[in-house]
Order: structure tokens, then sequence, then C-alpha cells
């Protein structure tokens, strides 16, 4: 699955799992860019065929609602919806 | 990006249908021009990927027996607005919301994970009663109900359209 990747500060790996239409995922990605954290994402309704249904797998083996946004940390933490204190406290 | 086949003109007309035709029926737009015009032009790239304006918060599966709960205005609003001020997306807000009473904030998502959610399809499972001369249908976006034979084609109260309709009685 192509992701996109964005250079900045190393806080492990992050990954964050978004739609490109919805407004809590763009506040989300808005917060990773102003903290200047390297992370990836992807907008997964802009995927097709066997990528799209890999990355809803994905989230849902993080997020069992498969909602977006879904950022995951270190494959360990994850963090659903725009939750920016939790954001801040684990990335800031 | 998809977005930028949707002109700003566009996004503005329906902008201002959805303004009006929720301040009609006793809804109310999230006062965060911004943010709402991004989701109603999310809900226009969705309506032109789809051919109708599924939520611009979740994944849609392309095929509308799928989506229509999600169909925005989508099943869980007025529930959510209850429960929380706000819907998922944060386009709906409340009374509350609007007079500054609260954060709108992200809130969990009500609509089931789709390993647990139903085939869409309008339902008309239920047997009339036979004293009643007409069935009732239930608008599931606002609870309207009606006594006809078939529901309207466009929910007179929150515009939704006919195949959001069951039949209640």
């Amino acid at each position: 699955m192509k992701m996109e990747y964005i250079p900045g500060k190393k806080k492990g790996t992050v990954t964050l799992y978004a739609l490109s239409t919805c407004g809590w995922c763009a506040k989300t990605k808005a917060l990773l860019k102003e903290l200047g954290v390297e992370h990836s994402y992807v907008y997964v309704d802009l995927l097709q065929g066997d990528e799209l249904e890999q990355a809803i797998r994905m989230v849902e083996r993080f997020n069992p609602h498969g909602s977006f946004p879904t950022l995951v940390i270190d494959e360990k933490k994850v963090i659903i919806g725009f939750r920016e204190q939790e954001i801040r406290e684990a990335l800031g | 990006m998809t977005s930028g086949e949707i002109s700003d003109q566009e996004v503005d007309a329906r902008y201002r249908k959805l303004d009006r035709e929720a301040e009609e029926g006793g809804y109310h737009l999230n006062p965060d021009a911004d943010f709402t015009r991004n989701l109603v032009r999310g809900l226009l790239v969705n309506e032109k990927r789809f051919g109708y304006p599924a939520c611009p918060c979740r994944l849609s599966s392309g095929t509308r027996d799928d989506d229509r709960d999600i169909i925005c205005p989508c099943d869980y609003r007025d529930p959510d607005l209850n429960e929380y001020g706000t819907c998922y997306c944060a386009l709906y807000v409340s009374g509350e919301m609007l007079a500054g009473k609260g954060p709108v904030v992200s809130i969990p998502e009500r609509r089931p994970p789709r390993s647990e959610r139903k085939k869409g399809g309008m339902q008309t499972g239920k047997v009339a009663l036979p004293t009643m001369s007409y069935p009732v249908w239930r608008c599931r976006v606002c609870g309207y109900l009606c006594a006809r034979e078939a529901p309207p084609l466009i929910c007179p109260v929150c515009k939704a359209t006919k195949d959001r309709f069951e039949r209640f009685l």
C-alpha cells in the first residue's frame, strides 16, 4: 500500500489512516504537521481493489470499528478520532 | 486532489441550501464556516463519485444499498445530536453547541462495524394491523411518521429520500 511520507522529528513509526473528505482527518493531519512529527499517511477512500481491502483490514486490526482517522504509533498505541490532547501527549 | 473538481461556487451553493434546510427543520450547521465548507465539499465529492452524498467522514462502499444509512443526513445524526450535541462529522450541531455551551469534539462511531452491518433495503416486513386503513412509514433519519400508501419522495422534515423510510406499522 502506497503511503505518503512526511519527514520530521522521529517519535516512532507513526501512521495515519485517513479519508480525503473527512474534517477530523484533516484536523489530525494538520496537528501532525504542527507537531513536526515524522509520519506516513494514506487516504483510504482514494484506494481501489486489493489495496483498498488491505488498508481496511489494517485499520480494523487496530480499530475494530474501522473508522477514521485512525492513528497508529509503533503498531501499539492507537488513537481513534481527532483526540487533540491525546495526540499532543503521545507525540508532542 | 479529487476535491479540485468541485468549484467554490458549487460548494457555496450547497452550503447555503443545507443551511437553509437545516434551519427550517430546527437543525443547525456547525458555525465554524471553514470546517463546514470542507465537509460540504466532501459531500459534493462523494455525490460526484457515487451518485449520492455519502458521509464524508466514513468510508463508502460505493453501493447505495450498503451506504443508505450514511447518506447525509445519516441515520445516526439525530441520536448523536441528542447525546453529544454534534453529528459524527460535526457538520450538524445542536442549538446548545451553536450557542457556545460546549466544545464540538470528535465523537465515537455509532454505525456498527462492517462485520455487524445488515444489508440495506427498505424494510417492509411488518404487516399492517387489520384495523388500519393505511400503513405507517417512518423516516429513519428524523423519525417523521406518515400514514399513506407509500412514503413521500422526500421527507418534508429532513429532506431524506424515499428509500430512507421504513415500514413502522
